[in-house]
């Protein structure tokens, strides 16, 4: 047995931990309570098997791919760097990247990842063609929106719980330079931030960083961050088309302890990052994806800044109609709080791909937590609010709601289950996080 | 036919030498791999075209064959610019300390073998009077240690048979590379304990050799900090050394 968590680094748990070379291995890998785990940027238990993990990054081949398509086949494994870093000097890029880029095929497959571009392109799911799935119950099947439609619906967004992704075709965009046109808006509260993205619906892509610390009349202030891919033309003379992805040179080497992220050195923080891109705010400019798509991943372990005890992101969804008004309930509660990150995100979600797919069309709040003190009746209530609102929390974030806040937000849960009954009679799939919400107890 | 650069990498489906193979292919080289099982490199040709569009041979090689080394050289197709080794076998140092087959097997495949078939393209690049060649060695070989002295003394008799044929070949245009990884986290190394900050992963080991060929370095430890360790490993007298437990 191993200890393992998430992104999070909480929970930490026990599970025995596989690390296959061979798909029949992975097939004989599967028991009672096993989950496939990617790259482990899921935050909380989405990706430790209730007893046995199976670890898929060694599987990072490309099967094939087609330059006059940007179709591309390739094993469960195979990272987002890795993709953006082959192909994006070929001129293809994945159409949808979450906020990291070190997350595999197979994790973004599952937890039906969004981009900031999820308001008007969908999300990672709608892209892919067709899956080659482990199930439980021993079948090796291809699946797509044809062919077991049903297996296909519910591992995209199925968080790993229909079997182990082994391979996936899917699409490339393709694009003119790795560079993006970026417009900065500020807006001074979250009136101003709504109507913007409201405003930015046409952007490909946008995103809110909101300033969680600000009260009263600053509640709500944030930047907004609109993009657009470049084309050649826009680029300085002698640019490369296609920017250079640094590695991390920064990295956090231990864990710091609580005392690091307090109310002044993040309020400090918070009024710096907001002002510099207030700065910025009003014209475009050009910058490399890196920064614009991945701004966390310029610091490698920045998990560790929470310390020890590790920390919880809430994600929420909240539909179009309610929005304002919940999410000013809740950013005046974290405010007042005043132990939450440094910055949250604000986005414009649009309609989900899978049965079980995060997504809907509405406003998603993210907001990262130290482990501490009351922390977890603190979620509890905000988690009432999102129900009561007809949201839902995203799984891939998750380590701590309940059942009645999960059941409440996913009402397709019941065909879900019936179509991972059916691919699992035995019910060998299954995680931490399966054990603690869905599975009969 | 456009004459592109082209390596052969022996041991090809090790994870060292896929990192090795692709970090060649993405610089824009045509790349062979050399293995004993042909159909289980197919999936790693096939990963190498759709990646970087390069042409990707394969031939069947075992390192044990020594007999059949000088036709496996005669059937390539062109003698390719490069040629690394990767081949190796780990072993257990407790069943090679009575078992003499497999004391034997860990003996010819991390020195007999490697060093005849480098010597045989030594010989063919020396009369081209071009072309690199590049033995993954060990840090295990530069001192005998209690917990692998069969692996690390074949792989010290190979680090000396790349030195002797380095500063042979260097006067006749053939450049040696001798490459001594550290703790690489691989299948040799699953399970074993390895030392954090003293481990690299395998594409780490393949962009160094990439870089080592086109720079013309002789020696690469891959992280700078195992230089340092062997140094102060090498240099303790025997006496302090033979009370160490490692
Ligand atoms: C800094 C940061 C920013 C992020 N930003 C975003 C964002 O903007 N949008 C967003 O949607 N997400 C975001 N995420 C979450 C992340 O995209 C997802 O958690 C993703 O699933 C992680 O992929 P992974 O390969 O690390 O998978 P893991 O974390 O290892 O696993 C995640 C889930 O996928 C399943 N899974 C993994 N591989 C397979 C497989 N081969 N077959 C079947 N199931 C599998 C696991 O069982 C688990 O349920 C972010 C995470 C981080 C750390």
């Amino acid at each position: 047995m191993t200890l393992v968590s998430g992104w999070g680094r909480f929970p930490v748990v026990d599970s025995d931990v596989l690390r296959p070379r061979s798909f029949a291995a992975v097939g004989e890998a599967v028991s009672a309570g096993t989950i496939a785990r990617g790259n482990g940027r899921a935050y909380g238990d989405a990706a430790i098997g209730a007893a046995r993990t199976v670890t898929m990054t060694g599987f990072d081949r490309v099967r094939s791919f087609d330059p006059a398509t940007g179709r591309i086949r390739l094993e469960a494994g195979v990272l987002l760097s890795d993709l953006i870093d082959t192909f994006g000097p070929r001129g293809f890029l994945p159409f949808v990247v979450p906020g990291t880029r070190f997350v595999s095929i197979g994790g973004a497959i599952a937890a039906d990842v969004h981009g900031k571009n999820h308001h008007c392109e969908g999300g990672f799911g709608r892209y892919v063609d067709s899956l080659l799935l482990r199930t439980g119950q021993g079948e090796v099947i291809e699946a797509s929106r044809d062919e077991n439609s049903d297996a296909f619906f519910a591992t995209v967004g199925g968080m790993g719980l229909t079997g182990i992704i082994l391979e996936a075709t899917m699409r490339l965009r393709r694009v003119e330079t790795g560079w993006i046109r970026e417009r900065v808006i500020s807006a001074s509260d979250l009136d101003a931030a709504m109507r913007a993205l409201e405003a930015g619906d046409a952007a490909t892509y946008s995103v809110a960083w909101i300033d969680c610390v600000a009260r009263g009349r600053d509640l709500g202030r944030s930047l907004i961050y609109l993009g657009e891919h470049a084309d050649r033309g826009e680029l300085a003379e002698g640019a490369d088309a296609f920017p250079v992805g640094k590695d991390s040179r920064l990295s956090v080497p231990v864990d710091l302890p609580s005392i690091a992220l307090n109310r002044i050195s993040v309020r400090a923080f918070n009024e710096l990052y907001y002002r510099m891109g207030a700065r910025r705010a009003g014209g475009s400019h050009v910058v490399s994806l890196y920064p614009y798509f991945f701004p966390l991943d310029s610091v490698g372990d920045w998990n560790r800044i929470y310390g020890k005890r590790g920390f919880l992101q809430h994600q929420c969804v909240i539909p179009q109609a309610g929005a304002r008004a919940v999410l000013g309930e809740i950013l005046d509660r974290v405010a007042r709080r005043g132990d939450a990150s440094f910055l949250a995100v604000l986005k414009k979600l649009g309609q989900g791909n899978g049965i079980l797919s995060f997504p809907l069309p509405g406003y998603t709040l993210a907001l990262d937590f130290p482990v501490k003190g009351d922390i977890l009746n603190f979620l509890d209530e905000i988690d009432r609010l999102v129900v009561a609102a007809g949201g839902r929390l995203y799984l891939a974030k998750d380590a701590r709601q309940s059942r009645a806040t999960f059941e409440a937000g996913y009402p397709a849960l019941q065909r879900f289950n019936a179509i991972r009954k059916s691919l699992d009679p035995a019910g060998n799939i299954r995680s931490k996080l399966s054990q603690r919400l869905f599975d009969e107890v | 036919m456009t004459s592109r650069k082209s390596v052969l990498v022996l041991g090809g489906s090790s994870d060292i030498g896929r990192a090795a193979a692709r970090a060649f292919a993405k610089a824009g080289y045509d790349v062979a791999l050399a293995g004993r099982d042909v159909a289980a490199l197919e999936p790693d040709a096939a990963d190498l075209r759709a990646r970087y569009n390069v042409e990707v041979g394969l031939h069947k090689f075992d390192v044990l064959d020594t007999a059949a080394f000088e036709s496996f050289v005669g059937a390539l197709p062109a003698l390719p610019e490069i040629v690394i080794s990767i081949v190796g076998l780990l072993g257990v140092q407790q069943d090679a300390e009575s078992d003499l087959v497999h004391a034997t097997a860990i003996m010819r495949s991390n020195y007999e073998g490697p060093a005849l078939i480098l010597g045989l393209f030594a010989e063919k690049f020396l009369a081209r009077g071009s072309g690199t060649i590049v033995g993954v060695s060990s840090v295990a070989g530069d001192r005998g240690r209690a917990s692998n002295y069969v692996y690390g003394s074949a792989k010290a008799g190979f680090s000396a048979f790349l030195s002797g044929l380095r500063a042979r070949a260097s006067r006749g245009g053939v450049h040696v590379v001798t490459v001594k990884p550290g703790f690489v986290r691989t299948r040799m190394t699953e399970g074993m304990k390895l030392i954090g900050p003293l481990t690299v992963e395998a594409p780490v080991v393949g962009d160094a050799i990439l870089r080592a060929v086109e720079n013309k370095t002789d020696v690469i430890y891959v992280s700078g900090k195992w230089r340092l360790v062997m140094l102060i490993i090498k240099t303790l007298p025997e006496a302090v050394f033979k009370k160490l437990k490692f």
